[in-house]
């Protein structure tokens, strides 16, 4: 009785249950009218009793899952022999996943031994008598949520007004589940940030010059101290992102137009999904794409002017970054654009402007909140894009705006931070929290200010 | 009101001098089944003229306008009226080439401004369009302030060289819309922030603002209550001392009220056109004299 088919069964118990409310309903007025003297339609009686049955259930499920672990494993910790018990807590630790291994079958580290076999057992013994409970527990609230409604169900009872509710305090639990989740995700990188900043001072990292995150992990290892200024990687983000948001934006925004305002509608009909599917080709196609094509191209023809280009280069990595968000950029400003209402062209015709003059002066202003919208996602895009720049952009923090060097940006670092074996208490590898939480915050930052924008647009215009 | 002028149709002409206009029974009217224009559809002293203009949608799939053939007079205000889907906002639409715009349009026949044929391939629709301005059925003011608004128009027509000169045309512009005084202390406010009334009548202020010869208006006062109603058709009074307007409505009264003639349309055909006195007094057609006593429409 695994916790997969108690929840199907739940499921089952909860659709029985909405068959057998619908059909209390008909039966109560039969005879005196029918559906229609029933205060609400048959189906938010059937409605009402599977979400009495699922809803506490379903709690009960979740909640039982959460402490079952963590009960059984107290109650078969107080089994084991002294001399294992007095072990200290991280070995103990060891032991009990020993345990768990032998349970779910897997090798376990030490030898097995008489005392560990029967401490699984007994661990096997208390899931199997917790599962059957669980499962007992569910039926019998199903069961007992039914008839209890079986009784209730009358032509007065307030069936949709019930189930209404329900589904609003649903809607709720959904949105706030997305918040707290934020939250949670902002608080665990703010706790390895302060445990980094206890570390490196705040300004160190927020005006250093110079990264280089390797330390010496022993004492007779070789190795730098470390130098943890964020400056540069961000400047590498900054070039990278403007690189390919010069290339993205225009490239994207007139395709727009064009498709919205010029293109008849069997070329739209095909150019549009086409566009699209540059958004549907995986980040890491377009980092060997990248690497392998674009960067050989760039570092060869500069050479033939003369200029000394790295293999790695920033403009390699923002230009097929750009090549990527251009569908981001040329789907959400078309359909922005497309909104704008026919009557403002007409107004615009009939007072004798040519079609680009009624697109630059009267739909593209019309437009601008929608299309700095989808600006703003592609530059979220593009500061957030990984696989590209690993590929492309190289490793080395140079402080530099010059787009023909080898850059790093934050995301990469963070993924060269955190990849292999890392102990988890070195700045080396906090450094990465911190440098999530700072892209965080300047992520953060340009929506605000994008917010304004668009606002105080709006404010003028509508 | 209007000399005899050349016959259209021979069939019709017989007929109207076959029944004299007033008094008649109903059963002197033109058979409801006759699709032929009943009436003096031309003038001598016109401003456009169109001839046997046909209009079809959807690449010739469907036919909305079929072999009209009609005159608008130099400040004369002429009202087209019709039931819904009869084509008369089509057939405005196709006065100054706004159906160029529709996607599998196509238009035939002869329309003329003044002697100019605007179908002609050598025509630059742009400066036509500022020629021949356009009302539309629901306000649509730029998302602009009000005194862009009315200087957007001359400003790309290069009728104003400097600020002082928009200035002044903007204020004129207003004036003759009647709008200057309730908007003179607030032109850089948006025009989107105007009532329903004032907005259209900033539109045929920026309209008139690049100082058209004709203006066409599809239903401009169907979004309106009827005090702006009232102010627009007052307007429109005034508008036609200096233009040719025609104007789609689908209030007969309105058309009783600001048009010196009225054509009926039906189903793609132009029924009867006559001075507007007569076509709700004594109308020649069947259809017409249905469709005015509120047989049907």
């Amino acid at each position: 009785m695994t916790p997969t088919y108690i929840l199907i069964i739940l499921l089952l118990l909860s659709t029985a249950g909405y068959y057998l409310g619908r059909r209390r309903a008909l039966a109560v007025v039969e005879g005196t009218g029918g559906p229609k003297v029933l205060h609400s339609r048959p189906v938010y009686y059937g409605a009402l009793t599977a979400l009495w049955c699922a809803v506490p259930t379903l709690f009960i499920f979740s909640f039982w899952l959460v402490c079952e672990s963590t009960v059984i494993t107290d109650m078969v910790l107080s089994k084991l022999p002294e001399t294992i018990q007095s072990l200290p807590a991280d070995r103990l630790n060891l032991v009990m996943n020993d345990i768990k291994n032998l349970v779910n079958g897997n090798i376990v580290s030490g030898e097995e031994n008489a005392d560990l076999q029967a401490a699984a057992d007994y661990y096997q013994y208390l899931r199997s008598l917790s599962q059957g409970a669980l499962f007992v527990l569910i039926s019998v609230i199903c069961i007992g949520a039914v008839s209890i409604l079986q009784n209730r169900i009358r032509p007065e009872l307030r069936a949709r007004n019930h189930v209404e509710r329900v589904i609003y305090y649903i809607l709720i639990a959904c949105s706030v589940l997305a918040i707290f989740t934020t939250i949670g995700i902002v608080l665990s990188v703010l706790y390895e940030s302060i445990r980094f900043f206890k570390i490196i001072p705040v300004q160190d990292f927020l005006f250093g010059l110079k990264w280089s995150p390797q330390t010496a992990i022993r004492a007779d290892q070789v190795g730098s101290s470390g130098a943890f200024g964020a400056i540069p990687v961000f400047i590498g983000t900054l070039l990278v992102s403007a690189i390919a948001m010069i290339v993205a934006v225009p490239v994207g925004l007139m395709s727009a137009i064009y498709l919205s305002e010029y293109a008849n509608r069997k070329f739209r009909a095909y150019a549009k999904p086409l566009l699209e599917i540059l958004a549907g080709i995986p980040t890491v196609v377009y980092g060997f794409f990248a690497a392998l094509v674009v960067a050989p191209v760039i570092r060869d023809s500069g050479a033939l002017m003369g200029l000394d280009i790295s293999s790695e280069s920033a403009m390699a990595a923002g230009l097929v970054m750009g090549v990527m968000i251009i569908p981001f950029v040329s789907s959400l400003s078309d359909d922005v654009i497309n909104a704008v209402p026919q009557a403002l062209r007409d107004g615009a015709l009939s007072l004798g402007s040519t079609q680009s003059e009624t697109i630059r002066h009267i739909v593209l202003p019309a437009a601008l909140p929608g299309i700095v919208g989808g600006v703003l996602l592609a530059v979220s895009r593009a500061i957030g894009e990984t696989m590209i720049v690993v590929m492309a952009a190289g490793l080395s923090a140079n402080l530099t705006l010059n787009p023909l060097k080898t850059v790093t940006t934050v995301t990469v670092q963070i993924v060269t931070l955190l990849v292999g074996d890392q102990e988890f208490d070195s700045p080396k590898t906090l450094a990465a929290f911190a440098l999530g939480l700072l892209l965080f915050v300047v992520t953060l930052i340009l929506n605000v200010i994008a917010l304004y924008v668009v606002r105080k647009y709006r404010e003028q215009y509508e | 009101m209007y000399q005899a002028s050349e016959t259209i149709n021979h069939k019709v002409e017989t007929k109207m001098t076959e029944n004299p206009l007033p008094g008649k029974r109903k059963s002197q009217l033109v058979d409801r089944n006759v699709r032929e224009t009943v009436g003096q559809a031309k003038v001598p002293n016109f401003r456009m003229r169109c001839e046997n203009v046909n209009v079809y949608y959807q690449f010739g799939e469907k036919k909305a306008i079929n072999n009209v053939t009609l005159d608008i007079g130099k400040n004369e205000v002429i009202a087209m009226i019709g039931p819904s889907g009869c084509g008369k906002s089509t057939f405005i639409r196709c006065l100054n080439r706004m159906n160029d715009t529709i996607e599998g349009c196509r238009v035939e026949g002869t329309i003329l401004l003044d002697d100019t044929d605007i179908y002609d391939k050598k025509i630059d629709v742009v400066p036509l369009r500022a020629r021949i301005g356009m009302v539309f059925q629901k306000p649509n003011p730029f998302p602009k302030s009000i005194y862009d608004n009315i200087a957007y128009g001359p400003k790309i027509h290069g009728l104003v060289q400097n600020r002082q000169e928009t200035d002044e045309l903007v204020e004129q512009s207003l004036k003759r819309a009647g709008l200057w005084n309730e908007v003179k202390d607030r032109l850089t406010q948006p025009g989107t922030g105007l009532s329903g009334g004032q907005q259209q009548r900033l539109c045929i202020a920026r309209t008139i603002a690049v100082n058209p010869e004709v203006i066409l208006m599809d239903e401009p006062c169907s979004a309106l209550d009827p005090i702006a109603t009232a102010v627009i058709e007052d307007l429109i009074d005034e508008l036609k001392k200096e233009y040719s307007i025609a104007i789609v409505t689908h209030s007969m009264q309105q058309a009783s009220r600001v048009s010196q003639r009225t054509a009926f349309f039906h189903m793609g055909d132009l029924i009867e056109i006559g001075p507007t006195d007569q076509i709700f007094l004594s109308p020649l057609h069947q259809l017409t004299n249905d469709y005015i006593t509120g047989r049907f429409g």
